[in-house]
């Protein structure tokens, strides 16, 4: 059986993984290797990196701590965050991330999900989207949630899933940050919309938000940072608690 | 010696340090010569099937590949590698494989009770056949990582394991030494790492 996905994001910036990362007992928690190595350890079915580098100088940077950490960390790797070409593709695939996910790159450059399609396979491509509630319809926002691009979020969903992404990510910048659960009907929306694998991100407080999340039918993984981060909730626990709860997991 | 077969398809890197992870040499080759000295073979590959099978012939692996697999060379395919190894796939039209294991590559049925395609993410074997060597170790219902839309077809004596997926996907498959995995035994964590080194290690 089908098992739905646990998925902690690490934005990294310089080589470094940044924001409020507290662990105990974890040398140099800032070391993409050493927390990679740890959330595998937990039972994370994937790894996100989210490259937060502002400037150029950044990039070799993260690339070999991508590098570094796919040399030991087995599990699926997707990575975002400056992803405009498919020189940037080309970049990360290189460095070991099996999925690239794009967002503002793509809505400046449609076409470059059918490119990147074409030369990687679907399944290489994840749609990411920041989504935010306009005058009652979802609207799609670039630079990482403040500019309102005016894209309607059902057709620019539609739209990739027509020219070739392979999984969708649902960031609801309604509920990010206010660990309220999960935007239920934003994902309803969305999930309708298109048949691609769906991951939900933003409003993860609690281990009951996954419970939740997870009646959803057509909700494939729950991403999050911060409360993984914290450690107020722990991967290996939640996922434990979840299959008691009847949610198909990999224990 | 394990020679990873490199015709510009697949993240090749991951492959190789997975190998490397368990103690297991291995290079990354297109060279005749590199691949007719190897002890074993991994053909790997993600995309589409037609453009890797044609890729394939244009660097000539194809013959190479079915000559050293009729030597008994061991040759594990992976993810599309697995699926070049059968008879022909029917992906944007129809392409000829490498005729290694009778069968047939088609389409997964889009929708129809709620399953998404590609077929994404962890899934759990049913091993029909404990005793091949590439399942030493593996307990029945362990999860492997998935990532197609295609799946192979009357291959039935080949079944060593597989996942249910509305269709019975064709999980692990094999024909005396040459063997294949649908999933990616180098993303399914300890019990991808675990199968890799029984092809790497084991007898064949």
């Amino acid at each position: 059986m089908l098992t739905k996905r646990i998925i902690p994001c690490l934005d990294v910036r310089n080589g470094r993984v940044v924001k409020g990362v507290n662990f105990e007992g974890l040398r140099d928690v800032d070391d993409p290797v050493t927390l990679a190595r740890f959330y595998n350890d937990s039972g994370a079915d994937e790894l996100v990196f989210y490259d937060i580098t502002a400037s150029f100088e950044g990039r070799p940077l993260f690339a070999d701590a991508l590098k570094r950490v796919a040399a030991e960390v087995f599990i699926p790797l997707t990575v975002g965050g400056s992803i405009n070409t498919l020189d940037d593709f080309d970049r990360v695939l290189k460095c070991g991330a099996d999925k690239v996910s794009v967002n503002s790159g793509a809505i400046r450059n449609p076409s470059l999900i059918e490119e990147a399609a074409k030369r990687y396979g679907d399944q290489c491509v994840v749609l990411s989207m920041d989504i935010k509630r306009v005058n009652g319809s979802f609207h799609v926002f670039a630079k990482g949630g403040r500019e309102d691009t005016g894209l309607d979020a059902i057709q620019w969903v539609k739209y990739g899933a027509d020219h070739g992404a392979g999984e969708v990510v649902v960031n609801s910048i309604d509920t990010d940050g206010v660990r309220g659960g999960f935007d239920l009907p934003m994902l309803t929306a969305i999930g309708d919309a298109v048949s691609l694998p769906l991951i939900a991100s933003g409003g993860a407080g609690t281990r009951e938000h996954f419970v939740t999340l997870f009646q959803l039918p057509r909700v494939d993984a729950g991403l999050a940072a911060s409360i993984f981060h914290s450690r107020e909730v722990d991967i290996r626990e939640l996922k434990a608690y979840l299959a008691e709860n009847g949610v198909p997991m990999r224990l | 010696m394990i020679a990873i077969v490199d015709y510009g398809v697949g993240n090749l890197y991951s492959l190789h340090c997975s190998l490397k992870h368990i103690g297991a040499e291995s290079v990354v080759t297109r060279e005749e010569s590199v691949l007719r000295a190897a002890e074993k073979i991994i053909l790997p590959g993600v995309g589409a099937f037609g453009d890797a099978a044609a890729k394939l012939h244009a660097l000539k692996l194809d013959g190479l590949l079915q000559a050293l697999a009729a030597q008994g060379k061991p040759l594990m395919g992976v993810c599309l590698g697995m699926q070049l190894l059968f008879d022909e796939g029917l992906e944007y039209g129809t392409h000829q494989g490498l005729g290694l294991i009778p069968g047939q590559v088609i389409p997964l049925a889009p929708e129809a009770q709620g399953r998404k395609v590609p077929h994404m993410g962890w899934n759990s074997l049913d091993i029909l056949k404990p005793e091949d060597p590439l399942m030493a170790g593996i307990p029945q219902g362990a999860y492997v990582y998935y990532v197609h839309s295609y799946y192979a077809t009357q291959c039935d004596e080949a079944l060593v394991a597989t996942s249910a997926y509305g269709a019975k996907v064709a999980g692990v498959v094999r024909r005396g030494s040459v063997c294949g995995t649908q999933f990616h035994p180098e993303k399914s964590g300890e019990v991808g790492l675990a199968i890799l080194a029984s092809f790497a290690k084991g007898g064949v």
